[in-house]
C-alpha cells in the first residue's frame, strides 16, 4: 500500500519525474511529421459490469486484479519495471501531470471511484483500470512505429490474458463498453505535425478525406478533444471485422499519404511564399527567444511554426526531441510540477516563456542542451 | 489561419460537422470555441462520442420500434440490470453479457459502426488454443483477395481460393 502513494510535492522520485516521456525522442520513421504512435486495446473482465456500472466493491477488486497484473508484469521482467497508482491518492495536479504526459484521458483523470493507472519507467506504457472499460493498455512510441507499439501492447495483453478472464465472444471478439471498440478493441493512433497543410487552408479537405477512408481525426489530447496547433491525431475507426495488422497497415498507409501531401504543401509554400514563410518561421523563433509571458495557446502555435522552421533549414538546427518536449513540459501541471507547487495562471506565463528562452537558448546551433534544461530530457 | 469568429486570433480548434449529410467546418480560437460551448474550461471538448452514438441509437430505435411489437426499450440484462433504453440513452452496454441479450438490436448498429458484425482477428483464451490465430489472419487475408479477384474477374484463381476458404472453416470448426 505505501507504494501507491504519491510522490513528494517537490518532485523527487523516481516515478514523479521530469522525464516527459521517451516517445518524445523525435526518433523513428518519419520522425519529422510524425511526433509519434499510439495503439491501445480495450479489455473488460467476464462476468463483471462494465465500470461505468461497476459498485464500490466491484471497482476495488478490478483495482486488486491490477496490482496482481503489475506484479505478474513486473516478475516476467520482460517490460521493465511498472507500478500501479490509484487515481485517488494522487493530488489533482499529479493527475493532470498524467493526462499532459498523454499516460491517461482527461476522463479518467477526472472521474472519481475505483481508478487506476499502471504504468511503465519510460512513460510509454500505461494500462489505465477501469476506466470505460475494465482494461486499457496503451503503448506510446516515436515516430511512425505502430507495429513496435502493437507488439508491446498485444504482448502485454497475452500476459494479462493468462490470468484474466476477458470478455470475450468468438463472434464479436473482445467486449467493449462501447461497441464502437468491440472486436479487436484495438485503437491505433499517429500524432502527425501539419502546419503546411494548414497554412494552404487544406486540413479541412483532408480531414474530410480522411474521415471517407475509416479515419478518425482527433486533437492532441486524443478522443474527445479537437486539433490544435497544427497536431492531429489520426486513429482507425473501424475495430470489427478486421485483423490487428490490416487496421495497423491500413493506418500506417493513411498517414504516409497525409505525410506526402504535406510534404507537397511545403514545396508549394517554398516556391510560392518562401520570404513570408522564412519571416514567419524566424519571428516565431524571435517571440519564444525573447517573450517574458506566453500563454499554452501561443507556446504551442508558435512552437508549431518553430519547427516547421527548423525542418524546413531556415532556422538553427534544434532537436525535433526538444521541440517535442517542449509541448508537453509547457502544459500547466507539468510547470507546476516542475515549480513543486500550484502557480496562479499569470505565474505559469511568466515560467512558461522562462523554460521555452532557456531551451532555444541552449539550442542556438552552437552547443548541447544547457544546464537544468526540462526539455533536453535524460541523456 | 484566423479565427472565423473573431476574425483576431488564429484558429486552434477545428469543428467538424454532419449534420443530415450537410458538412461544415468551423476554424475558431479557443476563447471564441469556448463562447459557442465547444469548448469546457480546461479547454476540453464537452461533446463526446457517447452523444454521437446514442443520437445514431435513438434514429435506428425509432425505425425499430415500427417493426417490432415488443419495443426494444423494455428489454433488460439479466446480468447488470441494464435496459435498451439506458444503452440507447447513453451508448454505452452494462456487461457483456448486454451483447448477448441486445443481440438482434446491436446487429445493424454494428453493421452501421463498422461495416462488419464477425470479429477475424486475435482470439483469447480458449478461443485461442482451439483456432490458431494465424489461420483466423489467413482467412481473412483469404476472403480479401477472394473480392480482390472476384472484381478482377479472375474468376480461376478465384475458386482456388474459395476451396481453399472452405478448407480453413472445415478445419477450425
Amino acid at each position: 500500500m505505501g507504494s501507491d502513494a504519491p510522490g513528494p510535492a517537490s518532485g523527487a522520485g523516481p516515478w514523479e519525474t521530469d522525464e516527459a516521456g521517451k516517445w518524445l525522442d523525435g526518433t523513428g520513421p518519419e520522425a519529422g511529421m510524425v511526433v509519434s504512435s499510439r495503439v491501445r486495446l480495450a479489455r473488460n473482465l467476464e462476468g463483471h459490469p462494465f465500470p461505468h456500472l461497476l459498485d464500490q466493491a466491484g471497482g476495488e477488486k478490478v483495482l486488486s486484479l491490477a496490482q496482481d497484473v503489475t506484479r505478474e508484469i513486473n516478475n516476467f521482467g520482460h517490460f521493465g519495471e511498472f507500478k500501479h497508482l490509484r487515481l485517488a491518492s494522487l493530488r489533482p495536479l499529479d493527475r493532470r501531470v498524467l493526462v499532459e504526459k498523454h499516460l491517461i484521458s482527461p476522463h479518467h483523470a477526472e472521474g472519481g471511484g475505483s481508478r487506476g493507472v499502471i504504468l511503465n519507467r519510460e512513460g510509454t506504457v500505461s494500462i489505465m483500470v477501469n476506466e470505460e472499460d475494465h482494461f486499457r493498455i496503451q503503448c506510446l512510441s516515436s515516430g511512425l512505429d505502430l507495429a513496435g507499439a502493437y507488439d508491446v501492447a498485444g504482448r502485454i495483453d497475452d500476459l494479462m490474458g493468462e490470468r484474466i478472464s476477458y470478455a470475450f465472444d468468438p463472434r464479436l471478439g473482445y467486449l467493449t463498453a462501447c461497441p464502437t471498440n468491440v472486436g479487436t478493441g484495438l485503437r491505433a493512433s499517429v500524432m502527425m505535425h501539419l502546419p503546411a497543410l494548414v497554412m494552404t487552408d487544406q486540413a479541412g479537405r483532408v480531414t474530410t478525406a480522411m474521415s471517407k477512408v475509416g479515419v478518425v481525426v482527433r486533437g492532441f489530447f486524443g478522443e474527445g478533444t479537437q486539433a490544435s496547433g497544427d497536431y492531429f491525431q489520426i486513429s482507425n475507426q473501424i475495430t470489427l471485422g478486421r485483423s490487428e495488422a490490416s487496421i495497423l497497415d491500413d493506418l500506417g498507409a493513411v498517414v504516409r499519404e497525409v505525410s506526402r501531401q504535406e510534404a507537397e504543401a511545403r514545396e508549394s509554400l517554398l516556391r510560392g511564399r518562401r520570404h513570408s514563410l522564412e519571416d514567419r518561421v524566424w519571428r516565431a523563433y524571435g517571440v519564444l527567444g525573447s517573450a517574458r509571458i506566453l500563454s499554452t495557446d501561443e507556446a504551442m502555435r508558435l512552437l508549431s511554426e518553430v519547427r516547421l522552421g527548423v525542418e524546413l533549414g531556415f532556422l538553427p538546427r534544434i532537436p525535433i526531441r526538444v521541440l517535442n518536449r517542449l509541448l508537453v513540459v509547457t502544459r500547466p501541471g507539468y510547470l507546476q510540477r516542475l515549480a513543486g507547487r500550484e502557480l496562479a495562471p499569470a505565474d505559469r506565463d511568466l515560467r512558461r516563456a522562462e523554460l521555452v528562452r532557456r531551451a532555444l537558448r541552449s539550442w542556438n546551433g552552437r552547443g548541447g542542451p544547457g544546464r537544468g534544461d526540462p526539455a533536453a530530457g535524460a541523456p | 489561419m484566423m479565427c472565423q469568429d473573431c476574425g483576431q486570433n488564429p484558429a486552434t480548434v477545428h469543428i467538424s460537422q454532419n449534420i443530415n449529410g450537410e458538412q461544415t467546418e468551423l476554424y475558431l480560437c479557443a476563447s471564441c470555441a469556448q463562447a459557442r460551448g465547444l469548448l469546457g474550461p480546461g479547454g476540453f471538448p464537452q461533446f463526446s462520442l457517447q452523444d454521437l452514438l446514442a443520437g445514431l441509437l435513438n434514429a435506428q430505435k425509432a425505425g425499430l420500434e415500427a417493426e417490432e411489437p415488443e419495443a426494444p426499450g423494455r428489454l433488460r440484462c439479466g446480468l447488470c440490470g441494464l435496459s435498451y433504453r439506458d444503452f440507447a440513452r447513453a451508448g454505452r452496454l452494462g456487461c457483456s453479457r448486454c451483447y448477448r441479450e441486445f443481440a438482434a438490436q446491436l446487429e445493424p448498429l454494428l453493421r452501421r459502426i463498422h461495416g462488419s458484425t464477425r470479429h477475424t482477428a486475435k482470439m483469447a483464451g480458449a478461443q485461442a488454443r482451439r483456432a490458431p490465430q494465424t489461420e483466423t489472419g489467413d482467412l481473412e487475408r483469404l476472403r480479401q483477395e477472394l473480392q480482390a479477384c472476384v472484381s478482377r474477374e479472375d474468376f480461376e484463381r478465384a475458386a482456388e481460393i474459395r476451396d481453399r476458404i472452405r478448407e480453413l472453416e472445415r478445419k477450425g470448426k
